[in-house]
C-alpha cells in the first residue's frame, strides 16, 4: 500500500510541485481536456490546426536555412546554390520551406473561406477575426520579404515592382520608397533589412499574434457549421450539451488532417517543388541583374488576385493618375475582409441558413478570387484587363453590398441544437 | 471640494503629464530607428556622379543600360536627325508631350528633353515610371516588327508601357510620366557627367 502510493506519488508529486509554481494542470484543463468544442465540426475546421502546423514547419526549416544562408549581394544567390547542392539534405530543407510558404497560403485561404461561409467573424468573434487579419497581413509581408532573399532575378524585379508601389503615394511616395530600400535602387542594403525582418521581426510578430488569436478563440469558444452558440445549452455541470473535449477528440482529428496534409505536401516537395513556375519562378534561377528585367513579371500565386486588381485600375480619377488608384484598389481588396463583422447584417451566421443571394454572392466572390488569381499570372492584354475589372467589381460587391442583401433576403430557421 | 476629490484631480493630472512625457520620449527614441533606414553614407557615396564617353556613339545608337548611376541603369541615346525633326508630330498620341508632369532638370524641359549644347543626345534613367522595371530599346526596324506604325523608342516588358526616342510615354499605357532625365552636364563635347549639373567641381 505504502509502496504503491510512493510510486504513484512521484509523478503526481512532481505535478503538484509544478502546479504550485506554474498553472500547468489548470492550463491543460482550460485549453485541452476541459475545453469544449462543438461536436459538429466538419473538414473545413482542420485548416486552423494545419496553419499552426505549417507555421511550426516554417519556423524550424527557416532556422535551418539561415545556417547556410549569407545575406549579402555577392553571397546570397551562391549560398542558396550551396544549400541546394552541397549541404546534406539542404535541398529538402529549402524545398520544405519554399513549398511551405505556398502551403501556408493554401491552408490560410481555406481557413478564411471557412470563416466567410459559417460567419465565424460575427459577434462575439470580431476580435478573433481582426487578429486573424493581422496574421494574414504579417504573413503576406513575410512572404514578400522572404522572396527577395534568394537574390534571383525575379526576386529582385518582383521586389522592385512592389516597392515602387509605395512610390504611387502622393507627396511622400518617392522619399518613402528610398526609405524602405535604404538606397536609390534595390541593393544589398535592402537585402540585409529584408533578411532581418523576415528572420527576426515578422516571425516574432506572427507567433505573438497566433498566440493571441488562440487565446481570444478559447475565451469565446469556437463557432460551428450551424453558426449557433453551443454555450447556450449546458448540462447540470456547466458542460455544453453539444460540446466535446478538445483533447482527445479534436487532437486526434487534427493529427489525422496533418497526416493527410503531409502526404499531399510531400508529393509536391519531392516531385514538383517549383510547381511549374508557380511556387518558384523560372527567372529566379538566374542571379539578380539590376539592369535586365525578366520578360514577364508576375508575383507568386498567392498575391496574384490582388496584383490583377492593381493592374485593373487603368484610368485616372479626380485628377490623380491610375498608378495611385491601383494601389488604393489593391490595399482596399486586402483589407476589406476586416470589415466583415460589421457588414454582415443577417439574423443568422451560417451560410446553411442564409438566403439564396448570400449563397450566390459567396460563390461569385470565390469565382472572382480564382479568376483574378489566374489573370494576375498572365501578361496584360485588353481582354484580360476588362475581365480583371469585372472581377474587381464582383470582389468588392460581395463586401459592399452585404449590408443590403443580408438584411433583405429570407433566411431559413436555425435549429435549436447542432446538426450532423 | 473635499480633500480626496482634489487628490483624485491631482492624480489624474499627474498621470496625464507623465504619460505625455513618456509619449514624447518614445517618439524621440523612435527617431534613430526610423532614420537608420535612410540611405547610409556608403549608399550615398556610391551615388557619386559618373563620367560617360560618347565619342564612339553613332546616330541611332544606344549606350546603355551599362553605365549605372546610383545603381540605376542609364540610357544614352544618339537620336537621328529625322527623329528630332518629327518631335512635334505625334503629340496627340503622347500622355505628356510637353513634359509638364515629368521629372527632368529645367534645362531638359524642352521639346527634345536634352541640354541645348547637344540636343541629339538623350540621357534617361532606364527605369519605367510605372513600377520601375527596365524598358528595352527598340530601334526603328525592330519596332516596326513588334508593332505596326511604331517608330521605336522604349518598351517596358512588365506592364507594356511604350516610350518614344525622347522617353515620352504614349497615352493609355500604365506609366504616368515620361522617362526621368537625370541631372547631367558636358565636361567636354564627348564626355557627359551624369549625376551633377553645376558647372563647378
Amino acid at each position: 500500500m505504502a509502496e504503491s502510493t510512493d510510486r504513484q506519488g512521484f509523478l503526481s508529486r512532481c505535478r503538484t510541485w509544478i502546479d504550485e509554481r506554474f498553472p500547468w494542470t489548470d492550463t491543460v484543463d482550460r485549453h485541452a481536456t476541459k475545453y469544449y468544442a462543438p461536436r459538429n465540426f466538419n473538414v473545413w475546421y482542420v485548416f486552423g490546426a494545419l496553419s499552426f502546423f505549417v507555421l511550426l514547419l516554417q519556423l524550424v526549416t527557416g532556422v535551418w536555412l539561415t545556417m547556410s544562408y549569407e545575406p549579402t549581394g555577392e553571397g546570397a544567390f551562391a549560398s542558396i546554390e550551396y544549400t541546394m547542392r552541397e549541404v546534406d539534405f539542404g535541398w529538402l530543407i529549402r524545398y520544405l520551406h519554399s513549398t511551405g510558404a505556398s502551403a501556408f497560403f493554401v491552408v490560410v485561404y481555406i481557413h478564411m473561406f471557412r470563416g466567410f461561409a459559417y460567419g465565424s467573424y460575427r459577434k462575439p468573434r470580431e476580435l478573433i477575426w481582426l487578429i486573424g487579419m493581422g496574421i494574414y497581413l504579417v504573413l503576406m509581408a513575410e512572404g514578400f520579404f522572404g522572396y527577395l532573399l534568394p537574390w534571383g532575378n525575379m526576386s529582385y524585379w518582383g521586389a522592385q515592382v512592389i516597392v515602387s508601389l509605395v512610390g504611387a503615394i502622393p507627396f511622400f511616395g518617392p522619399d518613402l520608397m528610398e526609405w524602405v530600400r535604404g538606397d536609390f535602387v534595390m541593393s544589398e542594403i535592402t537585402l540585409n533589412r529584408f533578411f532581418a525582418l523576415h528572420v527576426f521581426a515578422l516571425p516574432g510578430a506572427l507567433v505573438v499574434l497566433v498566440f493571441v488569436h488562440i487565446v481570444a478563440l478559447h475565451h469565446v469558444g469556437s463557432n460551428n457549421p450551424d453558426g449557433i452558440e453551443i454555450k447556450s445549452k449546458k448540462d447540470e455541470n456547466g458542460v455544453p450539451l453539444d460540446g466535446i473535449p478538445f483533447h482527445p477528440y479534436y487532437t486526434v482529428h487534427d493529427f489525422l488532417a496533418i497526416v493527410v496534409f503531409l502526404i499531399v505536401f510531400c508529393a509536391v516537395v519531392f516531385y514538383a517543388p517549383e510547381m511549374f513556375g508557380y511556387f518558384i519562378e523560372k527567372p529566379n534561377f538566374e542571379i539578380a541583374n539590376p539592369i535586365s528585367t525578366p520578360e514577364h513579371i508576375a508575383p507568386v500565386w498567392y498575391y496574384t488576385p490582388f496584383y490583377a486588381m492593381l493592374r485593373a485600375a487603368t484610368f485616372p480619377l479626380f485628377g490623380i493618375d491610375a498608378k495611385f488608384w491601383g494601389l488604393v484598389v489593391m490595399a482596399g481588396a486586402i483589407l476589406i475582409p476586416a470589415a466583415l463583422p460589421w457588414l454582415d447584417k443577417s439574423p443568422v451566421r451560417s451560410i446553411r441558413y442564409k438566403g439564396r443571394i448570400s449563397k450566390l454572392m459567396l460563390a461569385l466572390f470565390v469565382t472572382s478570387f480564382i479568376v483574378l488569381g489566374y489573370l494576375g499570372t498572365i501578361p496584360p492584354s485588353a481582354f484580360a484587363t476588362l475581365l480583371a475589372q469585372i472581377g474587381t467589381i464582383v470582389y468588392f460587391s460581395y463586401f459592399l453590398l452585404m449590408p443590403w442583401y443580408t438584411r433583405r433576403e429570407k433566411t431559413k430557421p436555425v435549429p435549436d441544437r447542432v446538426t450532423g | 471640494m473635499t480633500d480626496s476629490e482634489s487628490n483624485l484631480v491631482t492624480r489624474r493630472y499627474l498621470l496625464l503629464a507623465t504619460s505625455g512625457v513618456a509619449a514624447v520620449g518614445a517618439a524621440a527614441a523612435a527617431v534613430p530607428f526610423v532614420r537608420s533606414w535612410t540611405p547610409s553614407a556608403k549608399a550615398r557615396a556610391l551615388g557619386a556622379p559618373i563620367r560617360v564617353d560618347i565619342s564612339k556613339l553613332e546616330p541611332g545608337e544606344l549606350l546603355g543600360p551599362v553605365p549605372k548611376w546610383r545603381g540605376q541603369p542609364i540610357f544614352v541615346l544618339y537620336r537621328t536627325e529625322s527623329f528630332l525633326n518629327s518631335l512635334g508630330q505625334d503629340a496627340s498620341k503622347l500622355a505628356d508631350p510637353q513634359s509638364k508632369k515629368s521629372t527632368q532638370p529645367d534645362y531638359a524641359r524642352n521639346e527634345y528633353r536634352a541640354r541645348d549644347v547637344r540636343p541629339e543626345i538623350g540621357v534617361y534613367l532606364g527605369l519605367c515610371t510605372h513600377l520601375g522595371c527596365s524598358p528595352q530599346h527598340y530601334d526603328e526596324s525592330k519596332a516596326r516588327k513588334k508593332v505596326a506604325n511604331w517608330k521605336g523608342g522604349f518598351f517596358c516588358p512588365c506592364h507594356g508601357s511604350r516610350f518614344d526616342m525622347a522617353g515620352r510615354v504614349e497615352k493609355n499605357f500604365p506609366a504616368p510620366t515620361n522617362l526621368v532625365v537625370p541631372p547631367y552636364r558636358y565636361e567636354t563635347e564627348d564626355v557627359i557627367v551624369i549625376g551633377e549639373d553645376t558647372e563647378v567641381a
